[in-house]
């Protein structure tokens, strides 16, 4: 079983015939995900990599059966781009594209409260149910299927810990990078409420950086309503205050949003809290022992 | 991105945000100069991209022009160390000479935005002069918010109440909601992050300025105001942080001396963590980009080994789709052409691994290999001590 994504799902690519766009269209469609439509204003009527090209989101939807957008804008046009997928009706948006002004991603949002799409990202490597479908940038081959969720703020350090749960014979159900913004679609929490649904998911590794309270609010979900062993790692704890981390999110201002504060509160919520990210796979395998 | 106190000012005026009459003065002359312009007492103000400049001696009253001129031959030139600026201090280039006020009362005024809520909030506080992070802890029934609908923008009754809970009547009032509206105006459509007011005060005759002014900027944000853009201060950045970030490698220059170039910020800082955990200390932050390429991971190593401080290195990749001997070979290319001689250990992830491994096997040069970062982490760090 998985989350968000699986078999069913039909993907239109926004910005398909950009550079980025391209390259991980093609490893998308090698993975095996559906890919049935792609998005670029002016070059409606194409054909780009076999796959056939729209001036707008609604007409892949009508006519292709559109249900996810995969976008890869430029930043300046990323919030517009999710409001225009938000519109035609798609269920789920993943938006890969980072360096999108805050701002506008606060109208981004604001725009989401009346319409019923579940926005990913931005700045994240995607969402991925191993063996079923992948829409973002991780590399396919190092997931396996099996029963751990994983809900990631980071890229690359969702890959190592996606890794270090196959080293220890598990498999992941979806595997999820929220985006290393401030403002984000889904947050922790939404996700964990679709796991705790989700009857292949049998653990939760909830990997974490600094900035934000997310973590914090997170942990008291956690704490009251999530009964699934989680797995945590906060990123940044040698991080200096006041310096942004490399993602738009990651800092600690004002003395607030460390990695201390945040492992505190996820230990006192009963998540089993590694200290070293080289831990995480081994502390899964102990969760669900 | 962050701006100097006189920038900040000039920005806020074009949006109405009362503040004082003043101007910048580079020599001592000058501020003379504009002493004798403005007329009566002034204010020499030090320009660094940091706080708590008054208890510094970065903050003098002048009675008279002569004593700006003389005031100012001792600040321009001087460096000027607060609890910000760290012990090396920051050397002090330019003054804010500004008409001194008599002031009745100090509040404090800042917007943010509030990341759980996702929009604005305006918070006014009647405790000015103080660090808000402190009222906070110590009086947060004293801290007064508005949380900001984009579309609306700052509310005029929104405006209204954060006045009378600061104590405004008459004239003073209304000047104050005046400021508090063009305010959030210039934090919008500047894209800012951060806009405060501390203190925000009430003259003797009630008149409502900006004594102090901050601002801090959206970094994605940046890019589509070329003014703002204008008004980055390279002499308040680390030398080396900012020709990494010429190569847009994000490089924050940290105390330790085991220094370290990974792919991705969380795996970076993660890097870093794991660094510590081992028994070391990290010498930086260097994030080369989810998506590796050649060309940043020759940029990097440059950065890495001009950082003296930096005895042993550790390279973390963790490629996925990108090939591991792609990898390999820009890092021994760019240990050759910059001739290292620090120790580096490598970790390697991706398509084609134990190519990559040859690769620097066979380079001849001081590679030490590791398969797990845990592995890495005690290798660098040993090699480090």
């Amino acid at each position: 079983m998985s989350i968000l994504i699986d078999k069913k799902t039909r993907v239109v690519v926004m910005g398909i015939t950009g550079g980025e766009g391209t390259f991980h269209t093609q490893r998308m469609i090698e993975y095996g995900t559906k890919v049935v439509a792609g998005m670029t204003p002016g070059k409606g009527g194409l054909t780009h990599l076999g796959v056939p090209v729209y001036n707008t989101v609604a007409e892949a939807v009508e006519k292709e059966g559109a249900n996810a957008a995969a976008i890869f804008v430029p930043p300046f046009a990323g919030a517009d781009a999710i409001m225009e997928a938000a519109d035609s009706g798609v269920a789920v948006i993943v938006c890969i594209t980072e360096g999108i002004p805050t701002f506008d991603m606060i109208k981004a949002k604001a725009y989401l409260k009346s319409r019923p799409a579940s926005l990913i990202g931005p700045n994240t490597p995607g969402v991925i149910s191993p063996g079923k479908c992948k829409i973002g940038i991780m590399p396919g081959h190092i997931h396996t299927p099996g029963t751990v969720g994983i809900i990631s703020r980071s890229g690359t350090l969702t890959y190592e810990a996606v890794q270090q749960v196959g080293k220890v014979g598990l498999g992941q159900s979806t595997a999820i990078g929220i985006g290393g913004d401030p403002i984000v679609g889904l947050k922790y929490i939404d996700l964990l409420k679709l796991f705790r649904k989700d009857r292949g998911t049998e653990a939760v590794i909830l990997i974490g950086e600094i900035g934000g309270t997310a973590e914090e609010e997170a942990a008291a979900f956690i704490k009251k309503e999530f009964n699934k062993p989680v797995v945590s790692f906060v990123a940044g704890q040698t991080a200096p205050p006041g310096r942004r981390m490399g993602h738009a999110g990651a800092i600690i201002a004002g003395g607030k949003g460390t990695a201390k504060e945040k492992m505190e509160a996820l230990e006192a919520a009963g998540v089993r809290v590694a200290k070293s990210p080289a831990e995480i796979g081994l502390k899964v395998k102990e969760a669900l022992k | 991105m962050k701006i100097h106190e006189f920038q900040a000012k000039q920005i806020l005026s074009q949006y109405g945000v009362a503040v004082p009459r003043g101007e910048v003065a580079e020599t001592p002359a000058k501020a003379a100069e504009i002493a004798q312009r403005l007329g009566g007492p002034v204010v020499l103000k030090a320009q660094i991209h940091a706080g708590g400049r008054g208890k510094g001696g970065g903050i003098k009253v002048a009675q008279s022009p002569e004593e700006a001129r003389s005031l100012a031959e001792k600040m321009i030139g001087m460096t000027l160390i607060t609890h910000q600026t760290g012990p090396q201090g920051k050397r002090v280039k330019r003054l804010l000479v500004e008409e001194a006020l008599g002031v009745a009362k100090e509040l404090y005024l800042g917007i943010v935005i509030d990341r759980a809520r996702e929009c604005p909030v305006v918070m006014a506080s009647t405790e000015g002069g103080m660090e808000i992070e402190k009222v906070a802890a110590e009086h947060p029934e004293l801290i007064f918010k508005e949380w900001i609908d984009p579309s609306a923008g700052l509310a005029g009754f929104q405006a209204r109440r954060l006045a009378f809970r600061l104590g405004l009547s008459g004239e003073t009032f209304k000047q104050g909601v005046r400021f508090l509206s063009s305010l959030y105006k210039a934090f919008q459509a500047s894209d800012a992050s951060l806009a405060e007011i501390n203190p925000l005060i009430i003259t003797t005759q009630g008149g409502v300025l900006a004594l102090d002014a901050k601002m801090n900027f959206d970094d994605n944000a940046v890019p589509r105001h070329p003014d703002i853009q204008a008004l980055r201060d390279l002499d308040e950045e680390d030398p080396l942080e900012v020709e990494a970030s010429k190569y847009s490698l994000n490089y924050i220059k940290l105390d330790g001396n085991v220094g370290c170039m990974v792919n991705g910020a969380g795996l970076a800082m993660a890097t870093m963590d794991i660094i510590k955990y081992s028994g070391g200390l990290p010498a930086n932050f260097l994030d080369v980009g989810g998506g590796v390429t050649e060309e940043a991971v020759t940029n990097a190593f440059k950065i890495l080994v001009a950082d003296q401080d930096v005895k042993a290195a550790l390279v973390n990749i963790f490629g996925g789709i990108v090939r591991c001997d792609m990898i390999a070979n820009g890092i021994v290319k760019a240990a050759k052409e910059l001739g290292t001689k620090i120790p580096i250990v490598v970790r390697l992830e991706g398509t084609n691994v134990e190519l990559g491994k040859q690769i620097l096997k066979d380079s001849g040069l001081a590679f030490t290999s590791a398969s797990s970062m845990k592995e890495a982490a005690e290798k660098v760090v040993a090699l480090a001590k």
